[in-house]
């Protein structure tokens, strides 16, 4: 269904989606500013989807601003860079920002306030191969700002399919959240740069940039950005305001029609999708050579001063909340916003590259869900999912545990929008009934990885005994007839090499002995301790 | 424990069956107008009994009373049944009905959500099967027989099943329209003489295509206000209308017209608020298509060549039985497996 | 009548002929039921069933002569899944069979002679080393059986519970109090 607006483009439509309060004023009247340098800086080693970075810096060690303090390791894996210069004085397991509230692997920096940059390399992007410049962003630690942080150069893999559409991701759907629109507003060409590096890299014919018509400020400022760079077969596209428009899958849908299934990559359909944010960094990265240091992040809910500010990585979410100044009826930090995000472990943890939002959340603001009711099958889910889904028999599925079955009804294609529990009257939380489903699939499918090479391993092994056995077997046999043989041709004198082979026996045997005999004088030492 | 999304649209169960219960208002208003105020005292005596066997059910289920007491869902059973029984009939017949609807019919399959089928259905159909003659006990309309029950006359008739001297049963009541038109075409009147009796109105029964006109007005208003949706009550008046169609153009003497089946009986009830229940119902759009459908070739089918006086009641019952294969075989696609692509 | 024997037994011949290709054809090694049975247990081998690994086990079971509730890394959904499998009731654990926290065997390095012993009571070779040498647990494939702790002279091996790591860390049955009670 083509959707009536001011671009020339005709605009299709996803199923369901819904407009919850937007509430994203509060933080677009002030511009962004620079978070001031914090006194101590954690930096997680694992920021992005796929392994942990591996430490490459010792502690006690001084780094200079954009060193390399973590190596990527494995194929999905990125790098992590100290944000600011200063001494390394840990690299143990700290809270970090994830809903299991768990620790992880993180490097503590005390910065020494000099900002002292590690020299830096501008390069002209047209003068290397994609490949390169794919490397170059790995070390960079470019990956998805907008929330999933994927790491960029894996989505820059040329395959066999031509890419014709780069869209960038502008839409930025979810309540509360400001920083992209910030960043449009206010660095718009740096943007419109990236993106043209994007296109660069994968080939791709013409750029589109979608930005939700909620965001007047940001389509002019990025109209004119493009306008004012020359860029060709590059389109800024108002797209309607409707939660979740700014999925990657939705948006692409939008913009071209396409439909990406779960499972399927984008550029397999030929088109790759990516946040404006990270467009910026690209930009960063080649034109300054900087690696990703910072982000910008919007501090808003129940603060006095919802504000975006540039933040270092690594920074205590406590210093961000301190600029925003929470009120004091504050009872716990949203990362996020209110469709996707969750409640912060502590407010200590440090800011990661996938951090786009801090909400200060209290009573008044995100009151307590209402009293949870069954289904009543009313459909109000299936009538907003985006997916398609029938979230009321995944619910069923999931909460009896019939995993099969969930899997059946498309499970996964679910992308966790919540935008069926918002609607759903009976105020069940039905995305945390199906990432539950999810991981326990995941697990389940693990555990039965793990057992099928246990199953080879060990009949390999009960191969090899039958083997060792037959050949044990078949040599005695064979001693044996030897020893007839020799028997029947009246002794003989052990040739030279029966001689050696008997000797290396008796040795054998005595270190066995004497390895016998230490294990017991071990053990006493053991039992007397 | 928070789980995202941490905001939700402000609605509610209740509040969903609460604007349910609002849409009924019209045709009871319409129906008091018609036909006097005992239709009141058995909406009365259900809502009690539901709530009642709703408490007590929840007791013995171990589950919490109040959340569920206030979800009108019980309420909403009790009024339907009211509603498709006869006004006079019996005290004692809408408290088994509405007792047997909440407390077998619903809490039985697992309480609310669960049900397979429509509690207040199947409470109907226990009672026309058990209690056939005093299922017939429908008062006339205003000025339509020669002596009328005042108030308190048929509050004791409700209650102690006693008429003043000088009337019998049959001078108060009268069979309902359907039923009218079923004997009469079994006596082999022309089609044309039986609708000129003063039983019948414009297109249907006097009064009652009234009351049927307020249900129609009711669920509009729940179209309106998305509580439902379009295709149970399309595909149930569509199929209806049809089919009384053919069957009116091909023999006009013998077989009533499409108008008549839309305001006759229970179809405006059904199609609004009976079919439309979403529990028992059908949860995909292409199903809900295929069951009201399918209710209403069976609703034709019934109250024209079967025996009971209206069929709405066992279609409903006959179709939700349908459900979950319906449902299995009109799974939507879902997103990027629908191959209409650019 | 000759001739209809004579085409009775044609076909007889061409069926059987058909029956014996297929049996060859289509011919499934072993017995299906066990490999079945097998591919639901944990593999652990660990012989708590009381039988020399998994497929021993799962060979008594499609006899019928063990029940389906002896193996307790395979924990209750594994008894659930076999109960499904072979269409008989779900049984609980006995007492003597109760599941533990999945775990694997670390060696310490400081104290270990190198004898061996734990190398030959691996049952999936997850032990690396050789005579006189320090040895390791390969992490990734031991099953956490624990039959390389008994065996060890020095008693070097320890059996440590794998935690809840972000790596490994788990979404939870949502948990809510079910609408109040007042
Ligand atoms: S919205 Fe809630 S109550 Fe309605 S069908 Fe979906 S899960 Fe069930
Ligand atoms: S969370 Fe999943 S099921 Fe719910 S609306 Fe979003 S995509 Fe559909
Ligand atoms: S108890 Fe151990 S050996 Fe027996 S089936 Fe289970 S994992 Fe295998």
């Amino acid at each position: 269904m083509p959707v009536g607006n001011d671009n020339m483009r005709k605009l299709y439509h996803f199923h369901g989606g819904i407009h919850p309060p937007s509430n994203k004023t509060q933080s677009t009247r002030a511009t962004i500013a620079r978070a001031p340098l914090p006194a101590k800086l954690v930096i997680p080693l694992h920021q992005h989807a796929g392994e942990t970075a591996k430490p490459v810096a010792r502690v006690g060690e001084r780094v200079l601003k954009g060193q390399l303090i973590g190596m990527p390791d494995g194929i999905v894996s990125s790098a992590v860079h100290a944000s600011t210069s200063g001494t390394i004085t840990a690299i143990d397991m700290q809270l970090i920002a994830h809903p299991s509230g768990l620790p992880n692997l993180c490097a503590t920096l005390i910065p020494d306030g000099e900002e002292e940059w590690v020299p830096r390399k501008a390069i002209d992007y047209r003068d290397h191969s994609p490949a390169g410049l794919q490397h170059l962003l790995r070390m960079a630690g470019v990956v998805g700002l907008g929330g999933a942080a994927f790491p960029s150069d894996l989505k820059l893999s040329l395959d066999r399919h031509k890419i014709t559409t780069l869209v960038l991701n502008g839409a930025e759907c979810e309540p509360y959240i400001t920083c992209d629109d910030m960043l449009m507003r206010e660095r718009a060409a740096e943007i419109v740069q990236g993106a043209e590096m994007l296109r660069f890299m994968l080939d791709a014919e013409e750029v589109l940039i979608g930005i939700e018509d909620n965001k007047p400020e940001a389509i002019a400022s990025m109209r004119a950005a493009v306008a004012a760079g020359g860029h060709r077969r590059m389109e800024v596209i108002a797209v309607p305001t409707v939660y979740p428009g700014g999925g990657a899958k939705q948006l692409i849908r939008v913009l071209t029609g396409i439909e990406v299934a779960a499972g399927v990559r984008s550029t397999d359909k030929g088109v790759q999708c990516f946040n404006v944010a990270t467009a910026y960094t690209v930009h960063r990265a080649f034109a300054h050579g900087e690696p990703l240091l910072s982000r910008i992040v919007t501090i808003t809910g129940n603060v006095l001063h919802p504000r975006n500010y540039e933040v270092l990585i690594g920074t205590p979410i406590a210093e961000l909340v301190a600029l925003g100044g929470a009120l004091p009826d504050t009872d716990s930090y949203i990362m996020g916003g209110p469709m996707m995000g969750f409640p912060l472990p502590s407010v200590q943890v440090p800011l990661v590259k996938a951090t786009n939002c801090i909400i200060a959340s209290s009573k008044k603001i995100f009151p307590p869900p209402p009293p949870v009711m069954p289904c009543i099958r009313c459909t109000r889910c299936a009538d907003v999912c985006p997916a398609d889904l029938q979230p009321q028999d995944l619910f069923w599925f999931a909460q009896s545990r019939e995993f099969g079955r969930a899997q059946a009804f498309n499970l996964f294609d679910c992308i966790e929008c919540g935008a069926c529990s918002y609607v759903c009257p009976s105020h069940i939380p039905l995305v945390q009934y199906y990432r539950f489903a999810k991981s326990e699939i995941h697990a389940r499918e693990h555990d039965k990885q793990l057992a099928d090479k246990a199953r080879v391993r060990h009949d390999y092994r009960e191969q090899r005994i039958e083997r060792e056995k037959q050949e044990k077997a078949d040599k005695l046999a064979a001693r044996e007839k030897a020893a007839q043989a020799a028997r029947l041709a009246g002794a003989q004198p052990l040739t030279a090499q029966q001689q050696a082979e008997q000797a290396e026996l008796e040795t054998s045997r005595a270190h066995i002995r004497e390895l016998a005999q230490s294990a017991v004088e071990h053990a006493d030492e053991g039992t007397t301790k | 424990m928070f789980f995202s999304p941490l905001i939700s649209k402000s609605d509610s169960v209740s509040a969903i069956m609460l604007k349910v219960l609002l849409a009924l208002l019209p045709g009871i208003v319409l129906y008091v107008w018609y036909f006097g105020p005992a239709i009141l005292v058995s909406i009365t005596l259900a809502s009690l009994t539901a709530l009642g066997t709703e408490a007590l059910m929840l007791k013995l289920r171990d589950r919490p009373i109040m959340p569920f007491l206030k979800d009108n869902s019980a309420l909403l059973t009790a009024w339907l049944l009211a509603l498709s029984i006869p006004p006079l009939a019996p005290w004692w017949m809408v408290v088994v009905g509405t007792a047997f609807a909440i407390a077998i019919a619903k809490h039985l399959y697992g309480g609310l959500g669960n049900n397979m089928f429509n509690p207040a259905m199947v409470g109907y159909a226990v009672l026309i099967i058990s209690f056939p003659a005093q299922m017939t006990h429908w008062i006339a309309p205003h000025g339509m027989v020669i002596s009328e029950l005042t108030f308190p006359q048929q509050l004791d008739f409700i209650f102690h099943d006693v008429l003043p001297n000088s009337d019998t049963l049959d001078a108060l009541t009268m069979a309902t329209p359907l039923d009218t038109l079923k004997t009469h075409l079994h006596l082999d009147q022309p089609m044309r003489q039986i609708l000129d009796m003063p039983i019948y109105g414009r297109f249907a029964g006097h009064g009652s295509e009234m009351v049927a006109l307020g249900f129609l007005l009711g669920g509009l208003y729940l179209l309106a206000s998305r509580i439902i949706s379009w295709h149970i009550p399309a595909a149930f008046l569509g199929t209806l209308f049809v089919l009384a169609g053919i069957f009116h153009l091909v023999d006009p003497a013998h077989y009533a017209g499409p108008l008549f089946h839309w305001f006759a009986g229970a179809s405006m009830l059904g199609a609004f608020f009976i079919l439309t229940d979403p529990v028992s119902s059908p949860t995909t759009n292409n199903g809900r298509l295929i069951y009201a459908a399918g209710a209403g070739l069976l609703t034709y089918l019934i109250r024209v060549f079967g025996g009971f006086p209206d069929g709405v009641a066992f279609a409903t019952l006959l179709m939700n039985i349908c459900v979950p294969l319906i449902v299995l075989y009109t799974q939507p696609k879902v997103f990027g497996k629908k191959g209409s692509q650019p | 009548m000759l001739s209809a024997l004579l085409v009775m037994s044609a076909i007889a011949a061409v069926l059987g002929a058909v029956l014996g290709f297929a049996a060859i054809k289509f011919h499934t090694e072993g017995n299906p039921l066990v490999d079945k049975i097998d591919d639901v247990l944990p593999q652990t081998q660990c012989g708590q069933c009381s039988y020399p690994g998994c497929k021993p086990y799962a060979t008594a079971i499609a006899a019928g002569e063990a029940d389906i509730n002896r193996c307790p890394p395979g924990g209750e959904e594994g008894i659930r899944k076999l109960a499904e499998l072979l269409g008989v009731e779900f049984k609980p654990f006995g007492e003597d069979a109760v599941p533990k926290a999945k775990s694997l065997a670390v060696i310490d390095e400081s104290t270990c002679i190198g004898c061996t012993l734990c190398i030959q009571a691996c049952p999936v070779d997850a032990i690396a080393g050789a005579a006189k040498q320090m040895h390791t647990v390969i992490a990734s494939e031991c099953t956490g059986c624990e039959l390389c702790v008994a065996p060890c002279p020095v008693d070097c091996i320890s059996m440590q519970v794998i935690g809840e790591k972000i790596a490994n860390w788990k979404w939870k049955y949502p948990v809510y109090a079910m609408t109040a009670t007042t």
